[in-house]
């Protein structure tokens, strides 16, 4: 059988071996994402990814192409739970897009713009949480972490320091930091390092180059996400992970 | 000519910036008054809300008589908008919610840089702040939500005008907006 599945009714071909993701980013179909990144090994948490292969709701990043597979994308049911998805994040965390440096460049912003999101629907959490000024190039804000684990991947795989991890379970499950103190200034993270290049919202930052593009001029806001795709470029040599 | 559709607006705990951007619609506020006639307003000063169609709240709800005022909105208009980042999602003004309100008092009035006879204001025309901010959602059923910080000029006209068209509301992609 050809190697062909069927994304909305579009045939999208696929070689032996790769995701539902990564046929149709390869085919140039969005389907949204946060956790996902094609450079990193599929993490399939975030779960915005979730589409309908046969019926069955599977996340696109994690779930093997295969011939004929009948794939529902870009469908109101699924908006919706995107966006419901996205609201959750939103009240998780704090998210104060008019005072984030990384607002316009933001793709947690980006797929709420994507999913037609107006309001949090749900009751903020107001969380707690540290922000951490340490290190003299990046700022890490724990506000605005999604749990993507993308740093964390980042930093292991690719940078081999392994300075981010998870720590706690269910809702109390947070970013950490292996240094002997907890704080990003005691690593030896280098703001070149691509564990600070690949975080998809404001958490981690780096110093000395804010609102350098100002508010309204940048990367989505000048088309939606599924124009622009990821705000994070892939490095030059970059291996995909299969 | 059909009747006039009444319209109010408020600013709760927010910094009156969307309401700068509705003035800032600008010209095309003379058409429009052609279709809505403001009932209380800043613009109007009117300080008692009567009976109205539609009703846009800037800001969250951070004392009691912000929740005294969204009350008698939500019981008096027909449609009530939360209109800007603060009115969805609390805002700037949340940010004190990391905090007591007691820690919060005392950083400002008692501890603060520079202070003379600090003490923490209580005069009973001060209505008294609440523990938390809440967004309005959180207080009252809203029924539209327009985001942006503020909402642009054209975001607010191209809204209220489909919504006073009796048409689905879609913004262009640009004028929905967190920020």
């Amino acid at each position: 059988m050809e190697n062909i599945i069927t994304i909305d009714e579009q045939m999208i071909p696929f070689k032996t071996g790769q995701t539902i993701m990564d046929a149709a980013m390869e085919a140039g179909v969005y389907i949204p994402h946060l956790c996902h990144n094609p450079e990193f090994e599929p993490h399939g948490s975030c779960r915005v990814c979730v589409v309908k292969v046969n019926g069955r709701m599977m996340s696109s990043c994690t779930t093997k192409a295969t011939a004929g597979q009948k794939i529902e994308n870009n469908t109101p049911e699924l908006q919706e739970n995107r966006r419901c998805l996205t609201q959750m994040l939103f009240v998780e965390g704090n998210h104060v897009c008019p005072g984030c440096e990384k607002s316009g460049n933001c793709q947690l912003q980006a797929v709420a713009y994507y999913t037609e999101m107006l309001s949090p629907r749900f009751q903020h959490f107001y969380p707690y949480r540290e922000l951490d000024p340490t290190h003299p190039d990046v700022i890490i804000d724990f506000n605005r972490c999604i749990l993507c684990e993308l740093c964390v991947r980042a930093s292991r795989d690719i940078d081999q320091k392994n300075i981010f991890a998870m720590s706690g379970r269910g809702i109390k499950a947070h970013l950490i930091i292996n240094s002997p103190t907890g704080k990003l200034g005691d690593t030896d993270l280098n703001v070149n390092d691509k564990a600070v290049q690949v975080c998809p919202v404001g958490a981690i930052i780096k110093r000395k180059q804010g609102y350098m593009n100002p508010i309204g001029e940048r990367f989505y806001d000048q088309a939606p996400i599924d124009e622009m795709g990821d705000i994070a470029e892939p490095h030059a040599g970059a291996k995909h992970h299969d | 000519m059909t009747k006039k559709l009444k319209v109010a607006t408020a600013s709760l705990a927010g910094c009156f910036g969307c309401h700068m951007s509705i003035l800032d619609i600008d010209e095309k506020l003379i058409p429009l008054s052609e279709l809505i006639e403001f009932d209380r307003c800043p613009i109007t000063d009117v300080k008692k809300i009567g009976k109205c169609d539609i009703g846009i709240i800037e800001g969250g709800v951070c004392n009691a008589e912000n929740v005294h005022v969204l009350k008698e909105f939500r019981e008096n208009c027909t449609i009530l908008i939360a209109m800007g980042a603060c009115a969805i999602n609390g805002g700037v003004p949340a940010l004190r919610n990391h905090y007591s309100l007691k820690d919060c008092l005392e950083e400002s009035y008692l501890n603060g840089i520079g202070l003379e006879n600090a003490q923490i204001p209580n005069d009973p025309e001060i209505p008294l702040l609440l523990n938390k901010v809440h967004p309005l959602h959180e207080v009252v059923t809203i029924d539209y939500f327009l985001p942006g910080c503020p909402p642009s000029a054209d975001a607010i006209w191209t809204f209220l005008n489909e919504l006073l068209s009796g048409e689905a509301i879609k913004l262009p992609y640009q004028a929905l907006h967190f920020d």
